[in-house]
C-alpha cells in the first residue's frame, strides 16, 4: 500500500491551563490523507479544526495518539525541518506571515532558512511567484498589495520550500470576495497542475463543496468524512452541530420536509435547477 | 495627525553608482565621514567636508530638498545647541546684558557645531535614502559578523531590525484604524493640554500593543513553519560582493580622514 501523506491515529490534544482545567480540543481523530488529494476540513469555531491543522506540521504536538507526515512521526525532533518542508502551512492573516519588505525577499525566506545556494533560491523564488501569478510584483512592497495578493505572496513563500502538502488555515477568512476567488483558484491550480496535496480548513460551505473529500469536525471529533455531496446529504447531522449546508441542498431539503422527494446532492445551481425541473416533467 | 508622513528609514530607489554600492562599503563610508567630521577644525576643513557632501548628494541624485525636509524634527536641537554655544563659550566679549555674554569664540563654535550636526545628519540620510532597509540590515549583520565570536546575537539583532522595518507601515495603518474607531466613539485626540493629550493616547496604545503582541505570536509561528531556525546554516538570495568602486570609495574616505586630521592640527 502506498504510504499516505498524512496519517493521524487517535490524535488527542488538550491545552494545559494554569487553573488546572485542561480543555480537550482534539478527542481521538483518525485521518488518512493520500498524496495529491484536495481535502476540506469544515467545522464551526471551537471545533478543533485549527488545532488539527497545527498538528499536521508539528507546530503543536499531540498529547495523545500519533501523527505521521510522510511516515515521519511529528514528535521526532530530528525530523522537524523535514516535516515542515514537506507540509507547508498558510494562515489566516497574510500580514502576519510576511517577513520581508520586498515580495521576492519574503518568498526567499524559507529557502534561505533551508540553506539553499543563492542561484537555486533565485530559481525557486521565480518559480513560486509564477505558480501563484505574482511574478510582476516581485520587487513590490507587500504592504501596498491587496489582501488577496498578499495571501498569494504568503502562499508563494511556502511553495518556495517545494512542499508536497499545503495546509491552509482559513486562508480566505480576512479577504474580500475578489481576493477570496483569487486565492481559491490559486489553491486549486496548485492541486490540479502541480499535484500538491491540499488540506483546506474552512467554514465556507462553497469552498468545502469544491474539494475531493470533505471532513466535518465538531467538538474535537470527526463526525463526517467522504465526498462533499455525500457529506452534505446528511443535512440533519450537520444542522445538529450548528453547521449550515449549501443553499441548493438547503432548498431541496426544505422541500423534502414538505413532502417532496428531491435528491439532496445538488451542489451547484444547475444541478438544483435540473432536479426541480425533473419534478415537473 | 498625518501618520503616513513619517519618514523613518525612508529609501528612495534609484540606479546611481551610490545606490549600487555595497551596503557595507556605504556604512563604512558614512562612519569614516562622521569620524572626519568630528576631527575637523577650522573653515578649510569644514569647507572640504562640505564639498565632499555636496559631491555625494550630486552623484546619488538625492534631492537636497528631501534632505532638508528630514532636518525639520531636529530643528529644536539645532537651535538649542546653537544658543548654548553662543552664550556659554568663554572668550573675547562682544556683547553683554545681565548674565548673558556673547563672545566671538561663542559665535564661531555655535556656527561650527550647528554645521557639524547638519552635515552629520545629512550624511546618515544619504546612507538610508540610497540603501534599501534589507540591504542595510544585511550589511550591518555582515559587518558585525566578527562580534558573533563574543556571543553577540548579531543575526537575531539584524532579523529584529528588518522585521521592525517591515511592520512599521502595518502598525501605522493599524494605529490609523484604531484612532478612527475611537474617534467614532467620541474619543478626542486633538484638544486639551499636553497631559490631556497624553491621557487620550492610552485607549489608542493599549489595543495597539495587544495587537502587536498577537501579530508577533502569529509571525513567530509562520516563521517556524517556514523552517526558520536561527542564523546557523542560512543562505541569502542576494549575496553581498565588494566591487572595485567600493574599494576606491573607501580608500578616498580614508584619505579624507587623514587629510582632515592634518588640516585640523592645532599648530596649523
Amino acid at each position: 500500500m502506498a504510504q499516505s501523506m498524512i496519517q493521524t491515529q487517535d490524535l488527542r490534544f488538550s491545552y494545559t491551563a494554569l487553573n488546572g482545567l485542561a480543555p480537550v480540543v482534539l478527542d481521538g481523530v483518525d485521518l488518512e490523507i493520500q498524496e495529491g488529494t484536495f481535502v476540506a476540513v469544515l467545522g464551526h469555531n471551537g471545533s478543533g479544526k485549527s488545532t488539527l491543522a497545527k498538528h499536521l506540521n508539528a507546530v503543536l504536538l499531540p498529547t495523545g495518539g500519533k501523527v505521521w507526515v510522510d511516515g515521519m512521526d511529528t514528535v521526532d525532533e530530528e525530523k522537524l525541518l523535514d516535516i515542515r518542508r514537506t507540509v507547508g502551512m498558510v494562515f489566516q492573516n497574510p500580514d502576519n506571515q510576511i517577513v520581508a519588505n520586498v515580495v521576492e525577499e519574503d518568498v526567499a525566506f524559507a529557502p534561505e532558512n533551508l540553506g539553499i545556494p543563492s542561484e537555486e533560491i533565485r530559481n525557486r523564488v521565480d518559480e513560486a511567484l509564477a505558480m501563484v501569478g505574482m511574478s510582476e510584483y516581485a520587487t513590490h512592497a507587500p504592504h501596498l498589495l491587496s489582501g488577496g495578493q498578499k495571501q498569494r505572496v504568503a502562499i508563494a513563500g511556502v511553495i518556495a520550500m517545494r512542499p508536497r502538502c499545503l495546509v491552509m488555515d482559513e486562508p480566505t477568512a480576512m479577504l474580500d470576495p475578489v481576493g477570496r476567488a483569487e486565492v481559491l483558484s490559486t489553491i486549486h491550480k496548485l492541486n490540479k497542475e502541480h499535484g500538491i496535496t491540499v488540506v483546506l480548513i474552512t467554514h465556507h460551505m462553497d469552498e468545502a463543496a469544491q474539494a475531493d473529500r470533505l471532513v466535518v469536525m465538531s467538538r474535537g471529533k470527526v463526525i463526517a468524512d467522504g465526498l462533499p455531496r455525500e457529506v452534505f446529504c446528511q443535512v440533519e447531522k450537520l444542522k445538529s452541530v450548528g453547521l449550515s449546508v449549501p443553499e441548493t441542498v438547503e432548498l431541496c431539503w426544505q422541500l423534502n420536509q414538505e413532502g417532496l422527494d428531491l435528491p439532496l446532492d445538488a451542489l451547484s445551481d444547475e444541478e438544483c435547477a435540473d432536479a426541480l425541473r425533473a419534478l415537473f416533467d | 495627525m498625518a501618520l503616513k508622513d513619517i519618514t523613518l528609514g525612508q529609501y528612495f530607489p534609484g540606479d546611481t553608482i551610490i545606490h549600487r554600492m555595497d551596503p557595507r562599503a556605504k556604512l563604512l563610508l558614512t562612519v569614516l565621514y562622521i569620524v572626519a567630521l568630528f576631527m575637523a577644525k577650522g573653515l578649510l576643513a569644514y569647507g572640504v567636508l562640505f564639498a565632499v557632501l555636496a559631491l555625494w548628494v550630486a552623484v546619488s541624485r538625492v534631492s537636497p530638498k528631501a534632505i532638508l525636509r528630514g532636518m525639520k524634527p531636529i530643528l529644536f536641537i539645532l537651535v538649542f545647541t546653537g544658543i548654548l554655544n553662543i552664550f556659554y563659550t568663554p572668550g573675547r566679549e562682544l556683547w553683554h546684558w545681565g548674565f548673558l555674554t556673547v563672545t566671538v569664540e561663542g559665535l564661531w563654535s555655535a556656527f561650527f557645531m550647528v554645521v557639524r550636526i547638519l552635515m552629520l545628519i545629512a550624511s546618515t540620510f544619504l546612507l538610508t535614502y540610497t540603501t534599501s532597509p534589507i540591504m542595510l540590515t544585511d550589511g550591518l549583520e555582515n559587518l558585525m559578523g566578527p562580534l558573533k565570536k563574543l556571543h553577540v546575537p548579531v543575526h537575531e539583532l539584524a532579523m529584529m531590525m528588518s522585521i521592525a522595518l517591515r511592520f512599521i507601515p502595518t502598525l501605522i495603518e493599524e494605529t490609523d484604524k484604531i484612532m478612527s474607531a475611537q474617534k467614532a466613539r467620541g474619543a478626542d485626540f486633538e484638544t486639551g493640554n499636553l497631559l490631556q493629550k497624553a491621557k487620550a493616547m492610552v485607549p489608542l496604545l493599549v489595543p495597539l500593543f495587544i495587537s502587536a503582541f498577537r501579530r508577533a505570536d502569529e509571525l513567530a509561528i509562520a516563521m517556524e513553519c517556514r523552517c526558520y531556525h536561527g542564523g546557523v546554516g542560512r543562505t541569502r538570495l542576494r549575496q553581498l560582493k565588494y566591487q572595485s568602486f567600493d574599494f576606491a570609495a573607501l580608500f578616498l574616505a580614508l584619505a579624507l580622514c587623514v587629510g582632515i586630521f592634518f588640516l585640523s592640527r592645532p599648530g596649523l
